[in-house]
């Protein structure tokens, strides 16, 4: 088996399953009925990657493992996701500012990966992108008018990036299916955060340090075995059940 | 999902205006927000269309309990597809209500203080998987059984809203009986769940038609009104007859010893469920209205500093824009 090749696809396929999963957390709870609507959305592109990220890791596997298998049945430890997207959702803006802290890697990644030499993953990240160019749109949207809105929304925006923003750089670390992380993503990820949050009148905390441990499956924050509890819950308890 | 409970209220209109409104109803026009309409007939229409507008976002609420908890992928996605499609048909009769001059926002805070009413289904608890399925085969069920026909209702707004909302909703109750199916075809814990669910559903999906029509003093002006187009009983008994059959092809018995095939009526003899029930839950004590309700007041307040920012923000921007003209 290609163990560069299986990891990187666990580090997509873990990272939009988790993220996805948190959003979709929302689900009747959001601000307006339009966020309610969009946050669905972008949950249900997030599942839907998820399903082809995954897919493709249990086929270069080779042991016959489906996406499910790899959602419903791993533990902790052997997920790969950044640690960026388990953390809890908080409040609204917490949520948005995490999503657009990712958006804002993933669709650089994905554009450099729809040019990979791996046909399977360039076919993948290729319809990936045109999802996340949206959720990039979107969020960025948000940020800028929360963080210029009022001065609740503007706190509430600086708190938000005061607390994410160390988990920001991990996501920087994921390299691509050859073992390289992928030529410009870094440098478009930090130009796009800083461009879309000095709009939002947000700052952005000093210093480089950056979390890690959950691109290298090593140190998982502890939030993220609750949400395993809640989202296996039925394959754990019913094994061997189709549904 | 649905409105019940519809009432109309007599008024003191325009005789000649009245006549004319009640012919173009009679010939089966659609009436358009700009035209004339009795006093009666305007709010009527405000109280179905944000009621039902009301129970698609609590409805929201017993499905969302299971998003997180979706067995796979693909039924993660599904839910969170028809969850979706709920809130959108939120969207869209909150705008045909809004055709008739009230806002979203004073129609939100009518449900939010207790002023306005949601379907009563959705005080009912989802506890397993199963009643992912049950809600989509018997709720979903019962409520195309109710808007099929208002497809047809004389508000044009509304029934063209009710035409797209048909669409998605026929969706919804296939992918719940598809649960069902898997469920009653699994394990022997799968069958017991669906058996539960289906045990737990049944009775208040058939109060979902509200009480019968002998005892809805208010069901005749809407029906002469064509807001409405079928008696409570009528659809009640068409959905027994369409529903026992499906009950019986996935294995799972109603749960009600006088169900019974009657050949001179061309249709099943059943038990009326718990009036006194029905009537407890919509005064309130249902046993999730307290959650539902909380919850909805909750995402209101919660939200409150975001919407406020988003109107700051548009606000600027617009002001920054005239400046620079």
């Amino acid at each position: 088996m290609d163990e560069t090749l299986f990891d990187f696809l666990l580090r997509m396929g873990d990272s939009t399953l988790i993220l996805g999963h948190r959003i979709s957390e929302w689900c009747g709870h959001a601000p307006v009925l339009e966020e309610d609507i969009a946050l669905a959305n972008t949950a249900l592109d997030l599942i839907g990657q998820t399903q082809m990220w995954l897919g493709l890791a249990g086929e270069i596997e080779g042991k016959g493992r489906s996406a499910d298998d790899l959602a419903f049945l791993r533990d902790a430890w052997d997920f790969r996701n950044a640690l960026l997207v388990e953390l809890p959702n908080g409040d609204f803006g917490r949520t948005i500012l995490r999503q657009f802290l990712f958006d804002a890697w993933h669709k650089p990644m994905l554009k450099a990966l729809a040019g990979s030499d791996n046909e399977r993953v360039a076919e993948i990240a290729a319809k990936a992108v045109k999802e996340v160019d949206y959720h990039l749109e979107r969020s960025a949207n948000t940020v800028v008018a929360l963080g210029d809105g009022t001065d609740e929304s503007h706190r509430r925006m600086q708190d938000a990036l005061d607390a994410l923003w160390p988990y920001a750089g991990e996501l920087r670390t994921i390299a691509g299916p050859d073992g390289v992380i992928p030529d410009g993503v870094a440098d478009a990820h930090s130009a796009m955060m800083r461009e879309v949050l000095s709009e939002a009148t947000l700052k952005i905390p000093e210093g480089e340090f950056a979390h890690k441990g959950g691109v290298s499956g090593q140190m998982h924050t502890e939030h993220l075995g609750h949400l395993l509890t809640t989202m296996q819950w039925l394959q754990r308890a019913y094994p061997g059940a189709t549904w | 999902m649905y409105a019940q409970m519809v009432k109309s209220e007599a008024t003191q209109d325009d005789p000649e205006k009245l006549a004319a409104f009640e012919a173009r109803i009679a010939a089966d026009e659609k009436i358009e927000p700009k035209d004339w309409m009795p006093v009666g007939y305007r709010k009527t229409l405000i109280r179905q269309i944000g009621q039902h507008a009301h129970s698609e976002i609590v409805g929201q609420l017993p499905e969302g309990n299971w998003i997180t908890r979706a067995p796979t992928l693909e039924r993660k996605a599904i839910l969170l597809a028809k969850v979706q499609d709920e809130a959108g048909h939120g969207l869209y009769l909150y705008c045909a209500a809004e055709t008739l001059g009230v806002s979203r926002d004073e129609l939100t805070e009518m449900l939010l203080d207790g002023r306005m009413k949601y379907s009563s289904i959705f005080n009912y608890p989802t506890l397993t998987w199963a009643d992912m399925g049950a809600v989509g085969w018997l709720v979903d069920g019962a409520a195309i059984m109710n808007q099929v026909p208002l497809q047809r209702t004389s508000y044009g707004p509304y029934s063209r809203a009710m035409i797209r909302i048909c669409k998605e909703e026929s969706f919804h109750q296939r992918q719940g009986y598809d649960i069902m199916m898997k469920m009653a075809n699994g394990t022997p814990a799968q069958k017991r769940m669906a058996q539960d669910a289906l045990n737990r559903f049944w009775y208040p999906s058939l109060m979902m038609f509200g009480p019968s029509d002998k005892d809805s003093v208010h069901s005749a002006q809407s029906m002469a009104w064509k807001i409405k187009m079928n008696t409570n009983d009528e659809l009640r008994q068409k959905f027994v007859d369409q529903t026992v059959p499906q009950a019986e092809y996935l294995g799972l018995t109603v749960p009600d010893e006088n169900l019974k095939w009657n050949d001179e009526k061309g249709g099943y003899d059943f038990s009326e469920p718990d009036w006194s029930e029905f009537f407890e839950v919509i005064k309130g004590n249902g046993p999730c209205n307290t959650e539902r309700l909380a919850a909805r007041n909750k995402a209101w307040d919660d939200g409150a500093w975001v919407r406020e920012g988003m109107l700051a923000h548009a606000r600027k921007k617009a002001a920054r824009a005239v400046a620079a003209e």
